[in-house]
Order: C-alpha cells, then sequence, then structure tokens
C-alpha cells in the first residue's frame, strides 16, 4: 500500500516538477517589429526640407540632346522564308445526286386591289375614360284627360279606375264578423295643368333656380294709402253687416250661437280638399270659367249637405247664363263629395252647420 | 324679454278674441279643382213602336258620339247601368245613376210615322237631381235622322256647358287622291264627324282653299280650270258655280266672305306684287285694301266685319297684322320666333288661330286679337290651315306626314290643346272649313 502510494506520490512530483521546469506553463513572446530611429537636430530637418523643394520653373525648356545618326547598322541575320507545303487536294468525290423536287402547282396570286388613294388610317380611339357624370333624363309630361291640383301616377297595369270608387278592406285580426278583402279603387291619372302636343317632349324642368327678386328700394317719403274701396268679400266678412243683414232679415227661425271653439284650420283645409276633388271645370264654357259665386249650403249633423238648402248667394265675373253654369259645378261638387259626409268634427256642428264656399275658377283657367 | 312675452301673450288673447268673436256660417275659398270629362249616360232612346227600334240605338250612339267626341264629357258604358230606361215618362232613379256615377242622364224616345221622324229628349242633373231646361221634341224626315241627331247632342251640350253645340255643321275640304307628285284633288263636303261625304268638283283641275259662307249656302274657292287660279264660288244646294274674280295676267286666290256674305276678300297677284283686295259677291269693281311690296294675303275678317287680320312678309318675315276692313295702316300682332300665317278669326271675336313653322316644326297655335297669350297646341311636320267650330271652341286643320307617301288629312283639336283627334275621312283630304250651324 505504502509502496504505491510512494510511487504515486514520486511519480506526480515528477511530473508536476517537469511541467514547471519544462515551461508547460510559459508561452514564448510575440514577435514585434523594431524600427530604428534617430534624432536629429532642427537645422538638419530644415536642411532636409530645403533639398526636397521643387526646382525652380524654366521659362525655355532645355534644348533636346540630338542622337547620333548611326550610319553602320550591323546586318541582322534572319532565317529565309520557308515555302509552305502545298497540300495536295484529295480527288473529289462525285456527288450525290440530287433528289429532283417535285414541281408543286404553282398557286394564284390574289390580285390585289390597287388604289391610287392612300387609305386613311384611322386613328386609334384615344384611350381616355369619360368619368364626366351622364345627365340624367327629364321627367316628360304626357297628356292626360284628367287635370287635378295633384299629379297622379298612371295606375298599375293590373288596376283599373272604376265609375264607383272602392275604399280599401282589409280583415281585420281577432275580427268576429270575417270580412271579404276588398282593393281600392284605382285613382285615375291626372297631370297638374293641361299638357298640348307641343308640349310633349319639352323640357319642361326648369334649367336653373329662379333667383331671387331684387329688393324693393324703399320710398323716401311714405305716402299714407288710400283706404281701400271695401270689397264684396271683405263686406261680407264684416261681422257687423252680417249682423245687420241677419236683423234686417228678421229670420223667424234664430241660429242659435256657436258654442266651443271653432274649426281649425287643418279642418277647414281638409273640407276645401274634399270640394275641390270634385268640383270639375273641365265642361264649364270658358265664360263660366270666369265667374266666381259664393254657394251657401246647409249641413246634417253627420256632415252631409242637404240638397235643397243649396244656392247661389252671388256671382261675379260673368252673365246670369254663365253664373249659372259654374253655380251648376259648385252644386254638383258640393253634393258628389258630400254624399258619404264630409269629414267634420262633430263637437263644431255649430261652427259648420252653414257654409258659403266661393269657388273661385282663376286658377283653373290657366291650366 | 319681458316686454316680448307680455306682447305675445296679448297677441294671442286678442287672437282668439277674435276667433271667438266669428259668427255666422264657415267661409271657405276653393281656388283648385280639376278637369275630366263629366260621366253621362244615354240609354237608348225608348222606341214608339217596332219602326222606331233600329232607329233608337242609332240615335243614342250618335249623341253619345257627339258628346264623347268634344273630350269634355265621358260616357258610362251601358253594361254599368243599374235601372235601365223603359218608359220616357216615368220618373228617375236618381241614386241608381249617382251609384255609377253618371252626372248627366240623356232619356229620349222615337216614334217613326211612314217617313216622319219625332224624337223626344230630356236631360237630368243626377246629383242635384232636378232636370236640366224642359224637355224637347224634333220632327223630321227618317232620312235626317243623323241631322236630328247632331241637333240634340247640340242641346245637351249647350245646357250643359253653357256654350253653343256644333254638331250639326259641316265641313267642305279638298279630298285627295294618289301620290304627292301626281295628286288629284276635288271638292267635297261632309258633316263634321266625316259622314255624308258628297263631292262637288271632279278631279280634273286642281282646286284649293274652299270657304263657306256665313249661312253655309255658298262655298268660295280657288280653281286652276283656266290655267291660273281664279275664284269661283258655288251654290251647295245646286252644285252650280260661277267665277267671281277674273283679271287678265292676274292671279286670285285665298278667298273669304265678310260676315254679312255680301263682300269677298282675296289675295291678288298682279304686276309681282300680291295685296290684298275686296270684292263684292254681285260683282264689280275690286277695291285694294294694302299696297305694299310684300306679299299680303290670307285674310280673315272679324266677326263684326269691321277688322281683317292677314299674313305679310313685309318685316322680313311671314307676320300677323290687323289692319281696318277698309284696309289703312296695320298693326303687327306677332312677334315670337318663327314665322307664322294662315290666320283665322275666332267667331266670338277673342282669338285668332294661326299655322306657325318654328324650329322645322309646324304648329296650330291661337292668340288674343292683341297678340297675347300664344298657346301652340299641335307640333308635327306639318300642320297647317287652321279652321273654327261654329261655337269657337274647336279647331279643324290639315297635318301631312312626311314622306314620298304622305298623306294629308284631317284633325280636330280643343283650344285648350286638349283631345287631339283624327277626323275620319275616306281619302286623304285637306284645307277644311267649318260651316255655320245649320239652321
Amino acid at each position: 500500500m505504502q509502496t504505491g502510494t510512494k510511487i504515486s506520490g514520486f511519480a506526480h512530483i515528477g511530473l508536476i516538477g517537469w511541467m514547471v521546469v519544462g515551461g508547460v506553463f510559459t508561452s514564448d513572446p510575440d514577435p514585434f517589429e523594431v524600427r530604428e530611429v534617430s534624432v536629429i537636430s532642427a537645422q538638419d530637418f530644415a536642411a532636409l526640407l530645403a533639398a526636397q523643394q521643387p526646382p525652380a520653373t524654366v521659362s525655355q525648356p532645355a534644348a533636346m540632346p540630338v542622337p547620333d545618326i548611326l550610319v553602320d547598322t550591323p546586318d541582322v541575320q534572319t532565317e529565309p522564308d520557308v515555302e509552305p507545303e502545298q497540300v495536295q487536294p484529295s480527288e473529289a468525290r462525285e456527288p450525290e445526286t440530287d433528289v429532283v423536287p417535285e414541281v408543286m402547282p404553282t398557286l394564284p396570286i390574289p390580285e390585289l386591289e390597287v388604289t391610287d388613294v392612300a387609305p386613311v388610317l384611322q386613328p386609334p380611339a384615344p384611350e381616355v375614360s369619360d368619368i364626366s357624370p351622364t345627365e340624367a333624363p327629364k321627367p316628360v309630361v304626357r297628356p292626360v284627360d284628367r287635370v287635378a291640383p295633384t299629379p297622379v301616377a298612371p295606375p298599375a297595369p293590373d288596376a283599373r279606375p272604376d265609375d264607383v270608387t272602392n275604399p280599401e278592406v282589409s280583415p281585420k285580426e281577432g275580427a268576429v264578423t270575417p270580412q271579404e278583402t276588398q282593393e281600392v279603387t284605382a285613382p285615375e291619372e291626372a297631370n297638374d295643368r293641361i299638357v298640348t302636343e307641343a308640349d310633349e317632349g319639352a323640357n319642361l324642368a326648369p334649367a336653373r333656380s329662379v333667383r331671387p327678386p331684387a329688393r324693393p328700394s324703399v320710398p323716401s317719403a311714405v305716402t299714407p294709402a288710400p283706404d281701400p274701396e271695401p270689397s264684396p268679400q271683405a263686406e261680407r266678412n264684416n261681422p257687423i253687416n252680417n249682423a245687420l243683414a241677419e236683423a234686417l232679415a228678421g229670420t223667424d227661425t234664430p241660429t242659435p250661437e256657436p258654442t266651443g271653439p271653432p274649426l281649425s284650420q287643418g279642418e277647414k283645409d281638409a273640407l276645401r280638399v274634399s270640394v275641390s276633388r270634385c268640383w270639375n271645370v273641365g265642361s264649364l264654357s270658358t265664360a263660366a270659367l270666369a265667374v266666381t259665386v259664393v254657394v251657401g249650403v246647409s249641413m246634417t249633423p253627420e256632415g252631409k249637405p242637404e240638397a235643397s238648402t243649396i244656392r247661389l248667394l252671388s256671382s261675379s265675373g260673368g252673365d246670369g247664363g254663365a253664373a249659372k253654369q259654374a253655380f251648376d259645378a259648385a252644386r254638383r261638387a258640393i253634393i258628389r263629395c258630400g254624399s258619404s259626409g264630409f269629414d267634420l268634427p262633430s263637437e263644431k256642428y255649430g261652427h259648420w252647420r252653414d257654409i258659403e264656399m266661393t269657388f273661385n275658377p282663376e286658377r283653373m283657367r290657366n291650366k | 324679454m319681458m316686454r316680448l312675452l307680455v306682447s305675445i301673450l296679448v297677441g294671442l288673447i286678442l287672437m282668439s278674441a277674435q276667433v271667438m268673436a266669428q259668427t255666422g256660417p264657415l267661409r271657405i275659398e276653393i281656388t283648385e279643382g280639376v278637369i275630366e270629362p263629366m260621366p253621362f249616360a244615354v240609354p237608348d232612346f225608348v222606341p214608339d213602336g217596332a219602326a222606331a227600334m233600329d232607329l233608337s240605338t242609332k240615335l243614342s250612339r250618335v249623341v253619345a258620339s257627339d258628346l264623347s267626341g268634344t273630350g269634355l264629357f265621358r260616357e258610362v258604358p251601358g253594361s254599368a247601368y243599374i235601372s235601365q230606361v223603359t218608359d220616357f215618362s216615368a220618373p228617375v232613379k236618381y241614386s241608381d245613376w249617382k251609384a255609377i256615377n253618371a252626372q248627366a242622364l240623356i232619356v229620349g224616345s222615337v216614334k217613326v210615322s211612314g217617313n216622319q221622324l219625332t224624337i223626344q229628349f230630356r236631360i237630368y242633373d243626377v246629383f242635384s237631381g232636378n232636370e236640366l231646361g224642359t224637355g224637347l221634341q224634333f220632327v223630321g224626315e227618317t232620312d235626317g235622322w243623323r241631322r236630328m241627331a247632331h241637333k240634340v247632342a247640340d242641346v245637351v251640350y249647350s245646357r250643359i256647358t253653357g256654350e253653343g253645340g256644333y254638331f250639326d255643321s259641316r265641313v267642305v275640304f279638298v279630298s285627295e287622291t294618289g301620290p304627292k307628285n301626281d295628286r288629284h284633288k276635288r271638292l267635297a263636303i261632309m258633316d263634321y264627324d266625316g259622314a255624308n261625304v258628297q263631292y262637288l268638283t271632279d278631279s280634273a283641275d286642281l282646286v284649293l282653299a274652299p270657304r263657306f259662307s256665313p249661312n253655309g249656302d255658298r262655298v268660295l274657292y280657288t280653281s286652276y280650270e283656266s290655267g291660273f287660279p281664279r275664284i269661283y264660288v258655288m251654290d251647295v244646294g245646286k252644285v252650280k258655280r260661277q267665277v267671281l274674280e277674273k283679271q287678265d295676267g292676274a292671279m286670285s286666290f285665298a278667298p273669304r266672305f265678310a260676315p254679312d256674305g255680301r263682300t269677298v276678300v282675296f289675295s291678288l297677284y298682279k304686276g309681282g306684287n300680291t295685296d290684298i283686295y275686296t270684292l263684292s259677291t254681285t260683282g264689280g269693281k275690286s277695291k285694294r285694301l294694302t299696297n305694299t311690296p310684300s306679299i299680303d294675303t290670307a285674310p280673315s275678317y272679324s266677326p263684326d266685319g269691321k277688322q281683317i287680320v292677314f299674313e305679310s312678309d313685309r318685316s322680313g318675315m311671314q307676320q300677323l297684322y290687323i289692319m281696318s276692313a277698309d284696309g289703312g295702316e296695320a298693326r303687327r300682332i306677332s312677334f315670337g320666333q318663327g314665322r307664322y300665317g294662315t290666320p283665322v278669326w275666332s267667331p266670338r271675336g277673342d282669338l285668332i288661330a294661326f299655322t306657325k313653322q318654328s324650329k322645322g316644326r309646324f304648329h296650330i297655335g291661337v292668340m288674343r286679337v292683341d297678340g297675347s297669350d300664344e298657346r301652340l297646341l299641335t307640333a308635327s311636320f306639318l300642320d297647317e290651315g287652321p279652321t273654327w267650330s261654329p261655337n269657337g271652341r274647336v279647331i279643324m286643320f290639315t297635318r301631312e306626314t312626311q314622306g314620298a307617301n304622305g298623306k294629308a288629312s284631317l284633325y280636330s283639336v280643343d283650344i285648350s290643346g286638349r283631345n287631339l283627334r283624327p277626323v275620319r275621312t275616306p281619302e286623304g283630304a285637306s284645307d277644311p272649313a267649318w260651316s255655320p250651324l245649320q239652321k
């Protein structure tokens, strides 16, 4: 045991000692370049710079040395040219007989049409895409048989206007009595003015909006306007005159004063529109179309006119015959459109029990 | 701010007080209505006897056609009738006619005794439940049943519209056959609706521009019978003619009667100039009314006979002028773009119908006597030669289609521009002239 340990100990010691002594742990230094320099004085350095200055500029270059002309030139011995050996061509072989091509039939050459006039080349279409907006076609009015305040589009092809106007009926949900469905009568096509053949196709849309009129100039001195003559309409609207007329008339059955709020403007407009729908002036003479008539009528509480009470109160603008035609048209309008009752508020019956309707066809003359 | 609120409050109070104080009936003004044909019903006239069966339907159909043709009326078809009229004297069931929206009802009866035809009729305003006027009766010959039907329609038209009718009238015109380069023309006369066409001349000579006399018994026209255009007058009843004006080396044309029927106004081309002249129908010397180096032609009298409207190119372009019936200074009344020609004064005296050429199209138009309110009623390749219906409500004119095979035909239009429709003729037709109502 000890022997082994000793041997191992000596071996290790010897190894370590070899490594230390043998320079295993040391390395050779890197080789480096050594340059020798010499230290010189300032005078020597200035003298050294002066020696490296370029020479002074010479205005005329010195004459070039003329080379000596060599009279006798040694002969240059050259080898004579060697004649190239002529290569005799070998005997030519007979070429193989060419295959005679078959003669192709001559194709007829189409005759060209030659003209003296050079063809005009069409310039290629410029590749310009038009992105300007296209003008939409403007609506063109069509002449129709009916002229009404509100234009009505032509009915659908499967719909037909009828003389008997039917309201639309649809079954109500939860109704006990089943109702038959009924289609509403199609309204008749109408225009808001007469369209003649000369107007057809004409561009009726305004090209531009109408500019507002200029502001009127302010008068320098305001003069009081004379009192206008009271018009018949104004006189009729005068409650004093009405009261006097009523008192003088001495009616046996006094009309009870209406109570409650009067009709609103919307309710009056609804009545006006209802009557105007049936006021047909198409069959009136031009003389009757110049007459304005005031027609009085008494209404039932259900909103229906009492035909026997329809009377002509006054007329203006024409003779008796024309006034009669105008009155007949007004009476037809009241009866026709009132046959099913006007839509009037029953709680205000006192205000509309008696109605005076003025039929003024002035606008209709210009249709 | 406070002051503003107080002002508003006071205003509202005053307004409400004014409204509450309003007494008397409710007043509304209606300024907008509708223009549409009035629905009417005309059941077959009740026949009195078997001999009248055929005519009962024919009469009612002519009446219905006359009224519907105006564009002012629309017939409710018989299939919609709820009740039938079997007794002329039975009371009318207004409710049945109201239900089908018939606003006017014409009921008639017809009786035939030998060659005598008796027609009775009544007109009812259905919605007011009244008879329009009183019943009438016409008696005539059975051959004249169409004329009698026209007379019934005239009465109905007059009672509903308030203006005279025009159904019992005739039209004289130039009947045309053949292509444009070989057209044969002859004078013809017919009822206003194209029925009963009769020819007054043969097609041997070119004839132009016939015009009725004020009572419809004579016709003036221009004929090339002598090689030159000359004016002839024809008695329509006897179909006899005579030349009215002849001057050597002169051409006379465009004649028209004065309202009194004793004077004729016409154009005369002489010495390279065309002027307007008048001439008595009994002969004598013509009187010159215009004396200008321009072409003055197409004269037409006003209904009172005091003025004449004519066309002239004295301004460099065809325009319309009015002068006194005795001649003298003329005033221009047309100032629109284009050329104006063939003016005709309305029987009512308020309008002048004319032909206008503008932008490559022809128009028939009307304007007031002072030239205002010009309205163009038609537009086509070629419209010309207007003539007024006796009541001044309808204009008839010539329309010619384009091309070598173009054909001339007659059209009529309401003065409102509505109801443009062709007049049926057996052949081509041009140059119409409407007669007055027949007596």
